[in-house]
């Protein structure tokens, strides 16, 4: 686990090339403190900073394979290399090292670029093809691990992270408008669209060649489902043996992302999911086992008794952090940093906090639950599109509204209000029905409000911009023949998942710490099978994750396995407030800052701004905007606003 | 009266919900649901508001979008609770 960066092409003259690896690299050392290394030659430059876990003495990068045609950069894991290298040793291939590194080289002699298909992995890398002179960068299936390029003249640059883009002289960060609004709608850009203006995300499960005849982005892997009608394509078995089957295929998962040189923790939420993957692997090695929760000091979010009794019914050694309001606001301008968006949720703050111990325990590795409710149908939003596509069934019924009550059983505002407001927020218009967005509808409408506080630039670039219409286009040809359920998985697993949970609260903020977080619910092969999965089994009436419970309950104490989902929250705007606020919020919302920026009108943040430090609680519109327009007014600060010298975000 | 209890509220919107000065933004038959301007907690926030500010008590029955969901339907509700209760 690393960071990579480089280029293809011919750069900017006026930094010597191993310099500018150098400071592509430095940039984001962080995600590899234990070596660098990089590559130059004519046309291309190759960087890498390494995190040692597999083949600690022989997995030094850039790697070159054994007949020197291939070099490579690479962050990630592939996790079946020793599957893979058994069958490429009988294809002939031959290895000087024991890496899964080079078993990318030699997988790509074999199989060219289609050699992605054969990776069970999370991985980004840039491979540079000295025959063809061509490079190569890939990006695991659904977007663990990161990488962005951008064009400037003759040459294309490549980085895990964008900071190390903003190290090439031609390079500079400028706020994208349209991308804003999408983050301001969906909590993130939609690919390959980011904050920043012409500098792109390579989308998961893409790969990009650039060569003498130019640049191609192109998929290699897409999540689908069977038609809704087609029942032929899902697994028709009895349940109770497609759980078996899905056990067997979670502990292979969970086995081969166990492979490291290093030992291998976990995080443990107290929920189903993390539970069940530190289960297994107390199963497949029973020695010592590290395990990590993050708990709140504030009870509405913490889950504590739940973590301790799943630590001591698996004698785990448990660590906890504490988190409380203040630690979240003084993290949060690092954390804005090191994700590289706008953020409308306080989400990654404990999941940083909780990186740092992990890494102060001395470990690089963990596996946690991540996946499950977009695989599985954990979500409330699966249940309450089920529930609002049944209503809208039947518009006059007075009868099925009322089964809106038992949604969100943990939002006390929620809980306290008229059943005909509740309708009102959740079933919208009759003609919902029809658009391919429904499941999401309600969740979007909560951030249309956060567009009153957009200033008249950024309305008038804007014009009439739809976020909206741009997912729409973005939706697969079939997928208005899918099941509602299969629909709804779609949008969270192609995009909320890698666009903001593998990212923001995965990725960028663990490896601001070098710890890599691995996902066996996100296995290739999990995936495709719980694909088949008919939708029934997962979401049984109002039961979430269903088969997966069904497929696992011999692992978990009752208590947690019967658990009812409980969403990984913590405080939002109040966490900034109050008696301990750290000056910077002032600062960033000022009417001198916001009017520099010029994104946001600057009267109508300064409202937001009383409204919330009266204390009257506000709400998720509110918090959203709060939290969103703090860490954009923060990342225009960091990253664009030239007028602040560079020292001073050292410094801070 | 009713055009002052109507400033009041526009007032109370805009500082509230809309944050804005500028009158275009939202006018006063459109849904604040629709604008994505109230969610769950900003119902009790206008509750709230007309108790306090009117000094009428807001019968869980009232919580309704037919009362509540624009600026009209708001000042309108207001009017009809204070009539009645001077009525009375």
């Amino acid at each position: 686990m690393c960071g990579i960066a480089g280029y293809v092409g011919r750069p900017d003259p006026t930094v010597p090339p191993h310099a500018l690896l150098a400071r592509m690299v430095g940039a984001i050392a962080h995600r590899g403190p234990d070596a660098r290394g990089s590559h130059v030659e004519v046309g291309v430059g190759l960087a890498h900073a390494r995190l040692s876990i597999l083949d600690l003495a022989g997995g030094a990068q850039p790697m070159s394979d054994v007949e020197d045609e291939l070099v490579l950069t690479f962050n990630g894991e592939i996790f079946n290399y020793v599957e893979l290298r058994d069958e490429l040793l009988q294809r002939g291939c031959r290895f000087r090292t024991a890496s899964d590194t080079e078993t990318i080289l030699q997988a790509y002699r074999v199989f060219g670029p289609d050699c992605v298909q054969k990776f069970n992995g999370d991985f980004a890398f840039a491979l540079w093809d000295r025959g063809r002179r061509r490079l190569m960068l890939a990006r695991d299936r659904v977007g663990v691990r990161p990488a962005f390029y951008a064009t400037r003249g003759n040459a294309l640059y490549f980085a895990s992270e964008i900071k190390a883009l903003l190290e090439v002289p031609d390079v500079a960060a400028e706020i994208d408008p349209v991308a804003l609004d999408q983050v301001l709608t969906f909590w993130f850009p939609l690919a390959p669209r980011t904050i920043f203006k012409d500098i792109c995300e390579l989308p998961p499960g893409h790969m990009l060649l650039a060569d003498e005849a130019g640049l191609r982005v192109t998929p290699y892997w897409r999540l689908s489902f069977p038609d809704a009608g087609d029942h032929a394509a899902l697994d028709r078995r009895a349940p109770r043996d497609i759980a078996d089957e899905l056990g067997a295929l979670l502990e292979d998962a969970t086995r081969i992302r166990l492979r490291a040189d290093v030992p291998v923790g976990a995080y443990l939420s107290g929920g189903l999911d993390s539970s069940i993957v530190t289960a297994l692997m107390k199963r497949l090695a029973p020695d010592r086992l590290k395990t990590f929760s993050v708990a709140f000091e504030d009870a509405e979010y913490d889950e504590r008794p739940f973590q301790e009794m799943m630590a001591a019914a698996l004698g785990t050694e448990h660590r906890t952090i504490t988190c409380a309001g203040a630690d979240i606001a003084r993290s949060f301008p690092d954390i804005v940093a090191h994700v590289e968006r706008p953020l409308v949720r306080t989400g990654p703050a404990p999941l940083y906090g909780l990186a740092a111990l992990v890494r102060r325990e001395g470990l690089k590795v963990v596996l946690t639950g991540e996946g499950a409710d977009e695989v599985f149908a954990g979500y409330d939003l699966f249940k309450e599109a089920k529930l609002r596509r049944f209503c809208a069934a039947q518009p006059g019924s007075r009868r099925r509204p009322l089964l809106l009550q038992r949604l969100y059983p943990y939002l006390p505002q929620l809980q306290t209000q008229s059943q005909r407001y509740r309708e009102a927020f959740f079933l919208g218009s009759a003609d919902e029905l029809a658009d391919p967005l429904f499941s999401h509808l309600p969740r979007f409408r909560t951030m249309r409000g956060i567009k009153q506080f957009y200033g008249a630039g950024l309305r008038e670039t804007l014009g009439d911009y739809d976020a909206l219409a741009d997912l729409r286009d973005r939706l697969p040809d079939d997928f208005s023949r899918w099941h509602p359920l299969s629909q709804a998985q779609y949008l969270e697993t192609a995009f909320l998942l890698p666009g903001y949970i593998l990212s923001s609260q995965g990725d960028r903020v663990s490896m601001a710490h070098a710890v890599e977080g691995r996902f066996p619910f996100l296995d290739p092969r999990v995936i495709d099978f719980a694909t088949r999965i008919p939708p029934h089994l997962k979401l049984r009436v109002l039961r979430e994750k269903h088969i997966l419970r069904e497929a696992t309950a011999d692992l978990l104490p009752d208590a947690i396995a019967n658990r009812p989902k409980q969403p990984y929250r913590a405080p939002d705007s109040r966490a900034f407030l109050g008696p301990q606020r750290p000056s910077y919020v002032d600062d960033a919302l000022s009417l001198a800052a916001v009017g520099r920026a010029d994104l946001f009108d600057a009267g109508a943040v300064q409202k937001l701004l009383r409204k919330c430090d009266a204390g009257r609680a506000p709400g998720a519109r509110d918090n959203a905007a709060f939290v969103g327009i703090l860490s954009t007014q923060l990342l225009h600060g960091r990253f664009v606003d030239t007028s602040i010298p560079r020292s001073s975000h050292e410094a801070a | 009266m009713t055009t002052m209890r109507r400033d009041q509220i526009r007032t109370f919107i805009n500082d509230n919900f809309l944050f804005r000065e500028d009158r275009e933004s939202i006018a006063d038959g459109d849904s604040l649901l629709d604008a994505g301007l109230i969610d769950s907690t900003g119902i009790l926030e206008l509750v709230a508001f007309l108790e306090t500010e009117f000094g009428l008590v807001v019968d869980d029955a009232d919580i309704v979008p037919e009362n509540l969901d624009s600026i009209d339907r708001i000042a309108a509700y207001v009017d009809s609770k204070l009539n009645t209760a001077a009525a009375a």
